[in-house]
């Protein structure tokens, strides 16, 4: 009788928790927004972060985008030729990124590259006390801190899955044209004629615009609420890639069964 | 790092967005082989339009000259009703053919139009009157195996 007891307690307290936490997740969404306007008086503040979650983040999400395009090529050229349709490779490969692996794995990696490092950031100024010391002269922390880094997030993130797109294409081009000798010509058309802009292409920016907003608000709140020590703050990090992904993965299931059927 | 430089790499980093954006709207969409943008609709009545889907093609010797623009079912006089949105450069005869046609084996439908030979062009909202209906495949495979059994018998009585 006790386990039972005790088991439903934990459900009812997880549950508790989850949900204060979603709770508390939406407030500093609505608290950013309020605060945006005076952070925008100071849009240095943001284009700084826009440089580090953006620019600083192309590295990875270039290379990772070609070697993303170029198996693509590879794994695809391999079974479409066993049916003598190796044209569609084009088609594939775009239709691929552009749609599901585009957002996804940008998200993914924009996750684990900037999301960790504002989470790190942020938890770090509360433990050594710099928020609070804001709040003494009277500095809003949402203003200066959360809401440019929330809006880099928002900016950085399409303009990366749509990059990631872009590059991982190129990559099955090089393969599937340049490596492997699919025709050019066929390779281009084929693709045109079945990558839609309004059905495609604005659904995939569309979905990393959410993604960008899922992620960077998980690295936030995880930042605020880390307890003010080494070990939480590392906890907190480890949470936001976790979370930030599975929210990602779970959110790309609902935004494609409403998209594309 | 100084200001102005930092300015300038995300400059470089929005335009290399924007740039990413045209390339696969240009290049990898159909945003510019599909500008059909001054259209006029007419409309078309079929029995049954097979996988016909709204927005497919609408070809005239091959050639995209306009999309469907919506397909409803008529409970009254029970056949489907296709909108046709044709491109504003081309004009057809009102005696022309409108048929669903399989762009390859497994490919999917589009609507041809043949044109006839009458002098009166169509205009927005008039019918076109020869229609065609998608072909399915069913049917042609239930005709072709009704007709070869049919034969077999004529053997038997030779």
């Amino acid at each position: 009788m006790n386990n039972i007891l005790n088991f439903f307690e934990k459900l009812g307290a997880s549950a508790r928790s989850s949900l204060s936490g979603l709770g508390s997740c939406a407030r500093l969404f609505f608290l950013t927004i309020i605060y945006s306007s005076d952070s925008f008086k100071r849009f240095n503040l943001t284009i700084k972060e826009i440089y580090f979650t953006g620019v600083l983040s192309l590295v990875i999400i270039i290379v990772s985008a070609f070697f993303v395009g170029m198996v693509l090529g590879l794994q695809g050229y391999y079974t479409l030729e066993k049916y003598g349709s190796s044209e569609a490779i084009g088609v594939l490969v775009a239709l691929a990124l552009v749609r599901e692996l585009g957002p996804v794995v940008t998200a993914l990696l924009f996750a684990g590259r900037a999301g960790t490092a504002i989470t790190a950031e942020i938890g770090l100024m509360k433990t050594t006390e710099q928020l609070s010391a804001m709040e003494m002269m009277a500095v809003s922390p949402v203003a200066r801190i959360v809401a440019p880094r929330f809006w880099a997030g928002m900016i950085s993130m399409p303009i990366l899955a749509t990059i990631f797109s872009m590059v991982g294409i190129l990559g099955g081009y090089f393969i599937a044209v340049l490596i492997i000798g699919v025709d050019d010509g066929a390779f281009w058309s084929q693709m045109q004629a079945n990558v839609d802009f309004h059905n495609d292409i604005v659904d995939g920016a569309i979905k990393s615009i959410v993604f960008g907003f899922t992620c960077t608000l998980i690295a936030l709140y995880q930042g605020l609420v880390a307890p003010p020590t080494a070990e939480g703050v590392s906890r907190a990090t480890t949470k936001t890639v976790v979370i930030s992904s599975l929210s990602v993965l779970g959110l790309d299931f609902v935004l494609t069964s409403f998209m594309f059927v | 790092m100084e200001r102005v430089k930092l300015d300038i790499w995300v400059g470089i980093f929005v335009a290399l967005g924007i740039i990413a954006m045209f390339y696969m709207a240009t290049r990898v969409g159909n945003l510019t082989s599909n500008d059909v943008k001054e259209t006029y609709e007419v409309k078309a009545y079929f029995e049954n339009i097979g996988g016909l889907k709204p927005r497919a093609a609408v070809k005239a010797s091959g050639v995209v000259v306009g999309r469907i623009g919506s397909i409803v079912f008529d409970p009254e006089a029970f056949h489907a009703v296709v909108k046709i949105n044709i491109d504003e450069r081309y004009s057809f005869p009102t005696d022309t053919f409108a048929n669903i046609y399989t762009a390859g084996l497994l490919g999917e439908q589009y609507l041809s139009l043949e044109a006839g030979g009458d002098e009166v062009n169509l205009k927005a909202g008039d019918l076109i009157v020869h229609t065609q209906d998608a072909v399915v495949l069913e049917k042609l495979i239930s005709q072709f195996l009704y007709n070869s059994a049919g034969e077999d018998d004529d053997k038997d009585k030779d």
